[in-house]
């Protein structure tokens, strides 16, 4: 209402006052960015945007951060449904089905920058981290804003004090699984612990792996998707973790990042967790530690490529197009070396374009922080497969929760690996059954 | 003929519960009929498109076995957090009521966890119990008990009982206390000096007076239970670990506004609905009568 009675009001003094307006008239283009970042991701934030809006004088971004990833996604959503939604919204990789499914919500990234006319090079791009957001014939929906992905964090002190040697890198969960013992021997209470259990140990243990976690090429080909993630190797590793819960080699923590406070306070020895947790580790670990590649099972496939998480920037249906170059404007700036080099070296987010990779090389960071090239190596080395771009799965945040619950059972001791894979891939795909009548 | 005191008619009594009216309105009737409304729809989540699915949403929900896991252990939940809150608060009014010296004061800490919000006291028991580094995890680690509600499922439904029980105390607290102060003296007085025993005086007396009492609470409780623990659910346990804690209230916030399921949620919203109404009739209908006000 505050917002129609000034624009009257302002129209009215355009209109009343004629030539002597024209400044204001030029006023800038302003463009809304809806974020789920708090803290020093809010503040690198932040600062990007400030970085932006000094560069040019054209438009100016607004940055308006609103809670969690979760409240993010259901606070465009409900602004979409009012009619009063942002330019950008920033959405995290499981809320993508939903997003492409709302046809008339949104705008894809490559029409916005055809539109535009500015230079877009799509190929520019890291395809293991644009190909979570590109269509099947290679056209992008959403830009990739913060990626990361999963390795392994190693306690060398807590090697060493176990009379292991704290160089060892384990690259199998066969060679891991010596270390926990190991560790267990000596009187280590926290072996072994993990953050997303879902995310790390089944999403991309299957990419990893080169088997399918869904049918239709993990959903990226159609919405009548089924979930397959209870096949003999998910089956197996689960079964594996779950004794090694049981021998008190492998600690559960919880189903979010928990573990992370207990790795970093030296409670926990070896740790599986985002690659963006390396900032974390770096200012707080009072101990040397390595991160090494996320370790696999010797199988036909593995390893594969790991898929990322993270969030992507969605740009929403219904406004002028003015305002949509701005946008493109602000994307381009986003993706430009400098800015992507900067963002990845702070945050331990990946680069998103091959450029920025080449530029943090070229800076040495790599030489200097042994192990912040482990996640983009991980994720480059083999060009990936239907199994391994990534998930494209409808209601995807509650089938997360519904493995969340599977898995504690399986560490409490309560179910069998098998059973709970099985009744999460039941329930699971009651799910996508429901999302693909919502959506049709 | 009888002789009856009337008012006249006119506008103004009318006028004088119009707010009252508005707010029932504004505040209940029309989100409940949206809510009834859109549980027999099933909409996409930015509401691009809405197929009218008749009952298919309620079929979905009672044809799910984890749906009706809930109910169980709604029922376990809300009974355990009344009766500890109710009983511990009671307690304390009894105490606190003989206590002469400093009442106030007493009075006063006993009151103040009401003014803490329930995501907060979820916050302050986790940080207590937080299986690594809560203190009194710590000392029970410390006494041979090895206490880890992230994968227990009774520790972890203990915990937010607790918590949840630890809020309210205060709002009983407050309500008992006051009940107790309205019993004359006199009969009590008058049931010592015929031989009746501290306990026998609460039985027979104290406790079939403050009913009225006990009976408006337990139907505040109740409801508490079932809505108002939210927020703690939320930061203790999140439903976890696998459903142990997933009361009914917190699963129409999962499906709704994690997982974009709109019409299930609001199918779910419906049928919390008329438990509750259901519930608060049978207290008024078979409990009431016992009451002596």
């Amino acid at each position: 209402m505050l917002i129609k009675r000034k624009l009257v009001v302002f129209a009215a003094a355009v209109l009343l006052a004629g030539p002597l307006m024209v400044s204001m008239a030029e006023a800038k283009t302003q463009i809304q960015w809806w974020h789920a970042f708090t803290g020093r991701l809010g503040d690198l934030l932040a600062q990007q945007v400030a970085d932006y809006n000094a560069s040019q004088s054209e438009y100016e971004v607004v940055a308006v951060n609103k809670g969690n990833y979760s409240e993010t996604l259901n606070a465009g959503i409900a602004a979409f449904r009012a009619k009063q939604h942002p330019h950008i919204l920033q959405v995290f990789e499981v809320g993508t089905a939903t997003m492409m499914s709302a046809k008339g919500a949104i705008k894809p990234v490559y029409e916005v920058m055809a539109a535009s006319g500015k230079p877009f090079d799509p190929s520019g791009y890291l395809a293991a981290v644009a190909g979570y957001y590109t269509t099947t014939d290679g056209k992008m929906l959403s830009l990739p804003y913060n990626s990361s992905t999963p390795v392994l964090y190693i306690n060398k002190d807590a090697l060493k004090s176990a009379g292991l040697d704290a160089n060892s890198r384990p690259k199998t969960w066969a060679q891991v699984e010596k270390i926990l013992k190991a560790l267990k021997a000596s009187g280590h209470a926290c072996p072994l612990t993990t953050a997303w259990q879902s995310w790390i140990h089944l999403e991309n243990f299957s990419a990893y792996h080169n088997a399918p976690f869904a049918s239709k090429a993990n959903g990226f080909a159609g919405t009548d998707t089924e979930l397959t993630f209870n096949g003999p190797l998910q089956v197996k590793h689960i079964d594996t973790l779950g004794q090694w819960a049981k021998d008190g080699l492998f600690i559960y923590s919880g189903r979010r990042n928990e573990g992370g406070a207990r790795f970093r306070s030296g409670e926990c020895a070896l740790f599986t967790e985002s690659s963006a947790g390396y900032a974390g580790v770096k200012k707080e670990a009072k101990f040397s530690f390595a991160i090494v590649n996320l370790p696999y099972w010797e199988s036909a496939g593995a390893p594969q490529n790991t898929i990322i998480g993270g969030a992507s920037l969605w740009v929403m249906a219904g406004k002028d197009n003015a305002e949509y170059k701005a946008v493109a404007d602000f994307m381009n700036f986003l993706s430009s070396p400098k800015i992507q080099a900067r963002w990845h070296q702070d945050t331990g987010y990946m680069p998103i374009t091959m450029a920025a990779y080449e530029h943090t090389k070229k800076q040495g960071f790599y030489d200097q922080n042994p192990g912040t090239d482990i996640a983009i190596i991980q994720m480059t080395a083999k060009a990936p497969t239907d199994n391994s771009k990534g998930l494209r799965l409808g209601s995807f945040d509650q089938i997360r929760g519904i493995i969340d619950e599977e898995l504690e059972g399986v560490w409490a001791g309560n179910k069998s690996a098998k059973v709970a894979l099985d009744s999460a891939v039941e329930r699971g795909n009651k799910l996508l059954r429901r999302f693909e009548q919502a959506t049709r | 003929m009888e002789k009856r005191v009337t008012f006249g008619g006119g506008v103004l009594p009318y006028l004088l519960v119009l707010p009252q009216m508005i707010i029932t309105a504004v505040f209940f009737l029309w989100p409940a009929s949206q809510a009834v409304y859109q549980s027999v729809q099933l909409p996409d989540p930015f509401g691009l498109s809405t197929t009218f699915v008749w009952l298919d949403n309620f079929k979905f929900l009672l044809s799910d076995r984890y749906y009706l896991e809930s109910f169980q252990t709604t029922a376990v939940f809300s009974v355990a957090v009344t009766v500890l809150s109710m009983g511990l608060a009671l307690l304390f009014a009894v105490m606190a009521d003989g206590v002469i010296r400093g009442a106030s004061t007493h009075k006063t800490l006993l009151i103040w966890p009401y003014a803490v919000a329930p995501a907060i006291a979820g916050v302050v028991w986790l940080f207590l119990f937080n299986p690594s580094i809560g203190v009194v995890a710590f000392y029970l680690k410390y006494a041979g008990y090895h206490w880890n509600h992230v994968l227990n499922a009774n520790e972890a439904m203990l915990l937010v009982v607790v918590a949840a029980a630890w809020k309210q105390i205060s709002y009983n607290f407050l309500f008992f206390l006051a009940g107790l102060q309205a019993i004359p003296r006199s009969l009590i007085e008058a049931a010592a000096i015929d031989g009746a025993g501290g306990w026998h005086r609460f039985r027979t007396i104290t406790f079939p007076l403050l009913s009225p009492t006990t009976f408006f609470l337990l139907v505040v409780n109740i409801v508490y239970a079932f809505f108002d623990t939210f927020g703690i659910i939320h930061t203790v346990t999140a439903g976890g670990p696998e459903r142990a804690t997933m009361i009914l209230v917190y699963k129409v916030y999962a499906d709704g506004f994690v997982g974009q399921d709109l019409g299930s949620s609001a199918a779910q919203s419906v049928i919390l609905m008329v438990i509750v109404a259901a519930l608060t009739v049978v207290q008024f209908r078979f409990i009431e009568r016992r009451v002596h006000y």
